[in-house]
């Protein structure tokens, strides 16, 4: 609608001249390609929530186990106005950030450590093969049974899955600098210590960041299973506390809000990401 | 051997290089195969040879022929295995600022800009932020690169980057330039325009070059001396007096007859050197370099 709003607008103005209606030309044009872009993007969402809208009203499936779109953010309108839905957020996001910074601050400095002292490599490897090979799920039990349902258990578990493709990530960012780099450096006097920061860091970027978005993506998904397990607050808590209520509609809000959390924890990492390697992007871009 | 040394600018005495490398490739040295053990390989083999100071000198040699290996010694990131390699009469240690090399794949840091690789050097030698944009500005305009220098490597093309890590090489003030074969990975035209610039900055800065290519026009055309190494071992065939008159700068020398003499008789001593490579099915140095990198 405000397009619309703009069209009848710059059509009025395009009365000044014929300059003036070129440049209107143009702005209509720009605002069209912009627009199509816009439908381009999200057509297939708008399809799917039209699906799901209109699929339980027509009878295609049971509307007791698929309500329609609109009940269910209804649900969640409701739930907003009685605070619940920021309690469960906070609660979950608090958990997912601390966890996921904890696991940056762990798990890039010993990746790069490992990365470039082979000796420390050779011996965290075999621990490194065992370890990332255990799902991280799986381990669930031993985290409650050791450190209690509270919060400490769920953060240590987000911390342990998303440390692994961060370590992974980084170990092999730091592995794959361009020998020729560290050559180049290495002929112009640089210490071990501006090798590092000068050239291996940079150098490493790009691919510590592929680690660091699939660790987010890793994060969230512990922390829903941990807050299904044993908790009083979350998301993951809404979602089955709604299930065993049989609000199903509030299940469903439950499960889009924890896709918001993940699409926003993506993009967030993709506008930093885009900061610190602007020149990788646009190198891409032309490559 | 005997201490004569003092003159040159760049002194080797029987230098010898040997790596070892893992024995089940084919078309090794020694007769042993089907073993994983490790085994000698020669790249160098008694090179002697003295460069003076302020001098060109351009090698060329087939490509096996331990060119790169002899680079990496002078640049002192890797020593000889007998013999001694002597800068200003005293042995090179290990890498140092007063040694620049150009390397053929450029070598510039992606997320660096041009003026900000061009600093590099400068950098990691502690010189302030401002000396540094005045000494790269310098360079840049050296290399006529003024109007380029917040473009990223990616956004120049291949004759301009060369230009840039020459540059970053100059930039720091070494008294010899070693250079990798730069300009082999250049078209035709670019190269030849390069040529002429290194030759200009040669004459403007008085820096000792040592010019490493494939090419026997382009050591001829660069050159006052060119040496020709052999292949597997690498050792020095002869080295070539160029006459002054090929490095006119007003004239196209290519053209000389002077020229086609001089070129045609390093391709004779070269060309036995180019078939016994290739009867001798070389691994490349390259691979051998990397494992020896890799080991380092």
């Amino acid at each position: 609608m405000p397009s619309a709003e703009l069209t009848t607008a710059s059509l009025s103005l395009s009365a000044n001249g014929g300059e003036a209606a070129q440049h209107d030309r143009r702005f209509l044009r720009r605002l069209a390609s912009l627009a199509s872009k816009v439908f381009d993007r999200t057509a297939v969402l708008l399809l799917l929530a039209a699906v799901w809208e209109v699929a339980p009203r027509v009878g295609l499936t049971d509307p007791v186990f698929l309500p329609p779109l609109s009940e269910v953010l209804a649900a969640g309108w409701q739930l907003t106005l009685k605070g619940q839905l920021t309690e469960h957020l906070g609660a979950s996001l608090g958990r997912a950030l601390v966890g996921f910074l904890l696991a940056i601050v762990i798990a890039i400095p010993l990746g790069l450590l490992i990365g470039w002292v082979p000796r420390v490599a050779n011996f965290l490897n075999p621990l490194i093969e065992v370890l990332r090979n255990t799902a991280p799920l799986a381990l669930l039990p031993v985290f409650i049974l050791l450190l209690g349902i509270g919060e400490v258990s769920k953060i240590s578990l987000v911390v342990y899955s998303a440390a692994w493709p961060l370590l992974i990530n980084t170990i092999g960012a730091v592995r794959q600098v361009d020998p020729l780099f560290i050559k180049a450096a290495r002929t112009m006097g640089a210490t071990p210590l501006q090798l590092f920061h000068k050239v291996i860091l940079p150098a490493a970027l790009p691919s510590i960041f592929v680690g660091v978005r699939i660790a987010s993506a890793s994060a969230v998904l512990v922390l829903v299973a941990a807050e299904m397990v044993g908790a009083k607050a979350g998301l993951g808590f809404l979602i089955i506390y709604s299930q065993y209520n049989f609000q199903i509609d509030l299940m469903y809000f439950g499960i889009l809000a924890i896709t918001s959390i993940g699409l926003a924890f993506n993009y967030a990492l993709l506008w930093l990401e885009r900061r610190f390697t602007g020149w990788k992007i646009s190198a891409d871009a032309k490559g | 051997m005997s201490i004569q040394t003092t003159a040159s600018k760049i002194s080797f005495q029987q230098v010898r290089k040997e790596f070892l490398v893992r024995g089940n490739g084919p078309g090794n040295a020694s007769g042993k195969t089907g073993s994983d053990a490790a085994q000698r390989f020669v790249a160098l083999e008694d090179i002697s040879l003295d460069v003076k100071a302020g001098e060109f000198l351009a090698l060329v040699g087939p490509s096996g022929c331990g060119k790169s290996t002899l680079l990496d010694l002078l640049g002192g990131l890797t020593t000889p295995t007998s013999g001694r390699l002597l800068l200003d009469g005293k042995p090179i240690t290990g890498p140092a600022r007063d040694r620049g090399i150009v390397f053929q794949q450029y070598a510039l840091y992606p997320w660096r800009t041009a003026q900000q690789n061009i600093e590099f050097g400068l950098e990691v030698a502690g010189v302030a932020r401002a000396e540094r944009r005045e000494k790269a500005a310098h360079y840049l305009a050296l290399v006529g690169l003024s109007a380029f220098a917040d473009r990223y490597p990616h956004e120049l093309s291949g004759g301009m980057k060369q230009r840039v890590a020459i540059a970053r090489s100059l930039a720091y003030e070494p008294e010899v330039l070693l250079m990798d074969e730069p300009f082999a990975a250049l078209d035709a035209q670019t190269r030849e325009g390069l040529q002429v610039e290194l030759l200009r900055i040669w004459r403007r800065t008085g820096k000792t070059i040592l010019f490493i290519t494939h090419s026997i026009d382009e050591a001829v055309v660069l050159g006052q001396r060119v040496a020709v190494i052999t292949a597997r071992p690498g050792r020095i065939k002869q080295v070539v007096d160029i006459p002054d008159a090929l490095h006119s700068e007003t004239e196209d020398v290519r053209s000389l007859p002077l020229f086609g003499e001089v070129r045609h008789r390093i391709w004779e001593l070269l060309h036995d050197e180019v078939s016994r490579a290739t009867v001798l099915g070389h691994k490349p140095v390259a691979t051998i370099e990397k494992e020896e990198l890799s080991h380092a």
